[in-house]
């Protein structure tokens, strides 16, 4: 049974058995390798995606599930002319990837809470942004989103 | 091979040095070989020929093995180091350029080919340099491996902190400098001038007097053809403009976008997808499995059965993994099942009761200076798990006799050499081919990473190219641990509030010795090794021992300054030496986290000063009890002195990490055993500090002193644990002895 959906973009059938997780569709039959496997039950978020502007952890969404929806994935935030999100420029002035492993589903996950809320409070980062870094580039991820929407870069603790 | 005499030990006369004799032997070895061969002459010309044939092209020049000069300016430079993020690739990079006056936008890095060729002779000298630093990472070299050393020091590992302090100061600043000269030399002879009046800058030779200039493009060719100069000066630090600057890193861009290929992204036509589940009680071996309910899965193509494991073969991830799920395969115990958390922490209690030492240092009468009633306290820490974010895959292809392996490890050419030796096919046959890490901290180290031997087994026995993916529970259930270990402190004190003698008495599988920097001067103090092995694969965990014995160290000073009813910065000042580092670092810290400033009701401030892989790092972390129970961070303050820093915001970028990972074990990590068995399943029982957790202020300093580097990969992590252990003893008044925090705030 074929899935129509679409992927940055870009309309696409899918193959695969319903039950696929989306990340494996995502990786091996679109070839799109920046969407990670970490952990396979959405305790670390390296397979963070977005399916309909919400940030969702691909390893644990069945393909059938995003049939007829539209899925971003860290390939497809740059613009059309190859010019990269405001969110990456920020990690790379931040120089915040370490091993990189996780950092695709952390761009994601970070964009789609400065999508929903603008500028995101310090409560806020840490409520939203739950993907774990085991380099613990934390501080960085912080003040990369806090520059990215124009904040102060470092965090004072009980700053409002 | 020469026969200059084997060192004995560590150049320190005053400690015994007992049980450590297999590591001073390994040592031993790589010193016999080494001997005469160090310097940019790179051992033998038949190396440098075989590794000249390997990496040049048409218009393309070598220059020492490690750097290539295109005609059209392109500077190559091979890292015979695995950058698995902690910036060495670029640090390196900085080092051989600023030396070579390399415009730098010029410049790349890639990784060194696998092969004996590039074997890492720098590394190895480093060592003998520096002998008590650390050595230990020798043990994550396979045995046969060790024979190969022996015979040629094929070096290509990444550990101990050792790639910008070892491979950078002893090889790639001279390989740049060295061939500056050559490039020099080769323009003074066109241009027909002294060389003298030539000076370097962007990737040219200028001579300013006469407003000519060449570019190292169209020197390369003839430069290349000079012998290299093996010990040339070396610049003032003074007239550096690459080293010592916060360089953007070069592997940041290909990390935000997508585009960085790690070993998991690895694909070629035709290649299946396998998974494997290993025998859940280590040592155990696989004993019956119905294989046919796998197979009726759409998609699975083959079920393996290897000596302890079972393998799914298929055409992707999720038809291998749902495969596995299936089987019910049969394992035995291996004779391993009475081996628990609790059985492995009381065989330590027994050997350290029955006093029989298999290693002991230290100096001074200690059991006189302990007396009839030494303060004392049992330490207890957990088996560690690496838990980096990419799990193991490995990708392998046997085709006309030929093995090819992707993926990413720590040492690229003993890789290759486990392929050789599980495929038994001769090494010209065997290519393995590096690619970007995601994650490692030690666990990376080919001799306990079954998986090389499992995709070659798998690979010499399909007629496709196959990519072998563990499963994050395969990854948490069949780790190389930092290991369980315990330790019994005992100490005296005088009436004067000083230590008259201190007594570390620990239990674990390898002695902590080549770790461990006691920095104290105290008048009498013994660290004993007491030997347990388990059934579990134990290996190098970021910063290795220094880890457990820092807490043990520094959380066991807290509680002597708490008896001595004294302050536990002066405490430890009082046993240190005037205008040491140590004592420096620590005054730092102390200022700069306002040691004796009021705090909030309820929060603590802890310190800790721990000296790892040549780096004192002093921390001090404020922190509270949270409702739930559970450590509440508010502010680290960190002093580092390395001696001095490449990189310094990639540096800073270590330490933070370094401290957040040694924060997550100390508070959530913890690997325990039951019936020889693994009890944590994934990320979701293995439990990592994220950042909500993470402390919210990051306060790091360098001190640069000058000494001779130190490491910054490692040397981050060991405080946290004490420097939060303490904090919460002087917020609540309960002492932290077993970790992880946690276990004891749910009870």
């Amino acid at each position: 049974m074929a899935i129509q959906t679409s992927i940055n973009g870009k309309a696409v059938t899918l193959s695969a058995e319903p039950d696929t997780p989306l990340l494996w569709v995502i990786r091996e039959e679109l070839g799109l390798t920046g969407t990670k496997f970490g952990c396979g039950v959405a305790a670390c978020g390296a397979c963070t995606v977005h399916v309909d502007g919400e940030p969702a952890r691909s390893c644990s969404v069945p393909v059938s599930d995003v049939a007829g929806k539209s899925i971003t994935t860290i390939e497809g935030l740059k613009s059309a002319d190859g010019t990269l999100h405001a969110v990456q420029k920020a990690w790379i002035a931040a120089q915040v990837p370490q091993c990189g492993y996780c950092q695709s589903g952390q761009i994601m996950a970070a964009v789609a809470l400065i999508e929903k809320t603008g500028r995101p409070s310090d409560a806020q980062i840490d409520a939203a942004m739950t993907n774990l870094c085991r380099c613990g580039t934390y501080p960085r991820i912080r003040k990369a989103i806090r520059t990215a929407t124009g904040q102060a870069a470092q965090a004072v603790e009980g700053a409002v | 091979m020469t026969d200059t005499p084997t060192p004995d030990s560590a150049p320190e006369a005053p400690f015994k040095r007992k049980g450590v004799k297999r590591r001073a032997f390994l040592i031993g070895g790589v010193a016999i070989v080494g001997a005469g061969l160090f310097g940019i002459s790179i051992a033998d010309r038949n190396a440098a020929k075989d590794a000249k044939a390997r990496i040049t092209g048409e218009g393309e020049h070598s220059f020492a093995t490690w750097l290539k000069i295109s005609e059209d300016d392109a500077i190559t430079i091979y890292s015979p180091h695995t950058d698995i993020g902690q910036g060495s690739n670029t640090g390196l990079a900085q080092m051989l350029a600023e030396e070579l006056d390399a415009a730098w936008d010029q410049v790349r890095v890639v990784s060194a080919p696998a092969e004996p060729s590039f074997a890492n002779v720098g590394l190895g000298r480093g060592f003998i340099a520096d002998m008590s630093g650390q050595p230990a990472i020798i043990n994550g070299i396979p045995q046969s491996f060790l024979s190969f050393i022996a015979r040629q020091m094929n070096l290509q590992i990444t550990g101990g902190s050792t790639a910008l302090r070892f491979t950078g100061q002893v090889t790639f600043q001279k390989v740049g400098a060295a061939t500056r000269l050559a490039l020099i030399e080769t323009a003074a002879k066109r241009l027909n001038v002294p060389v003298g009046e030539l000076t370097t800058q962007d990737s040219r030779v200028i001579h300013a007097k006469s407003s000519q200039s060449l570019r190292y493009g169209e020197l390369a060719a003839q430069a290349a053809t000079l012998s290299l100069d093996n010990e040339p000066k070396l610049k003032d630090p003074a007239q550096y403009r690459l080293m010592r600057q916060s360089i953007q890193r070069l592997d940041i861009p290909g990390k935000v976008d997508g585009t960085a290929q790690y070993g998991m992204d690895f694909a070629i036509p035709d290649m299946r997808v396998a998974t494997i589940q290993a025998a859940p009680v280590r040592g155990g071996k696989l004993t019956s499995v119905d294989t046919a309910i796998a197979l009726a899965i759409k998609g699975v193509e083959k079920v393996i059965k290897l000596d302890d494991a079972v393998a799914v073969v298929a055409k992707g991830y999720w038809p291998a993994i749902s495969g596995l799920r299936a089987l019910a395969p049969s394992f035995s115990d291996g004779g391993h099942a009475g081996i628990s958390t609790a059985s492995i922490f009381k065989a330590h209690d027994a050997l350290i009761a029955k006093g029989e030492a298999d290693g002991e240092a230290g100096e001074g009468d200690v059991q006189a200076g302990l007396g009839n009633k030494p303060i004392e306290a049992k330490y207890q820490v957990p088996f560690l798990h690496h838990a980096m974010m990419e799990p193991f895959a490995l990708t392998a292809q046997y085709k006309d006799g030929k093995l090819d392996i992707w993926g990413g490890m720590q040492d690229p050419l003993a890789t290759k050499m486990m392929a050789v030796e599980v495929s038994g096919l001769d090494a010209d046959n065997v290519t393995f081919h590096p690619m970007i890490i995601g994650g490692s901290f030690g666990r990376r180290l080919p001799m306990y990473m079954e998986i090389v031997s499992q995709v070659t087994q798998l690979a010499m026995q399909l007629p496709y190219p196959v990519k072998l993916i563990w499963s994050r529970e395969e990854e948490v259930a069949q780790g190389a641990y930092r290991p369980q270990s315990s330790a019994l402190l005992s100490a005296a004190l005088t009436d004067k509030k000083r230590i008259a003698a201190y007594r570390n008495d620990y239990a674990q599988p390898e002695s902590a010795e080549d770790e461990t920097v006691f920095p104290y001067t105290l008048p009498a103090v013994s660290r004993r090794h007491f030997a347990h092995v388990s059934n579990q694969n134990t290996g190098a965990w970021r910063s290795v021992n220094s880890t457990q014995q820092g807490f043990y160290n520094e959380s066991f000073m807290d509680e002597l300054a708490h008896a001595a009813g004294e302050d536990p910065v002066i405490f430890r000042r009082n046993h240190l030496k005037a205008d040491s580092r140590h004592l420096r670092v620590l005054d730092e810290v102390a200022a700069r986290s306002g040691w004796n400033t009021p705090l909030p009701a309820g929060r603590g401030r802890g310190v800790a000063l721990v000296e790892s892989f040549k780096t004192i790092v002093a921390m001090v972390v404020e922190a509270s009890v949270g409702e739930d129970g559970m450590p509440k961070l508010h502010k680290v303050t960190t002093v580092v002195d390395a001696g001095s820093i490449v990189n310094p915001d990639a540096a800073m970028a270590q330490i933070e990490g370094g401290t957040i990972m040694g924060l997550s074990s100390a508070i959530g990590e913890a690997i325990t055993l039951e019936k020889g068995k693994v009890q944590q399943s994934n990320l979701s029982d293995y439990l990592l500090l994220n950042m909500a957790q993470s402390p919210l202020v990051q306060d790091i300093h360098f001190l640069n002193s000058g000494a001779p580097m130190g490491g910054i990969g490692e040397p981050g992590v060991p405080p946290a644990a004490p420097a939060l252990a303490n904090a919460l003893f002087a917020a609540t008044g309960k002492r932290i002895r077993n970790l992880p925090i946690m276990t004891q705030a749910k009870g």
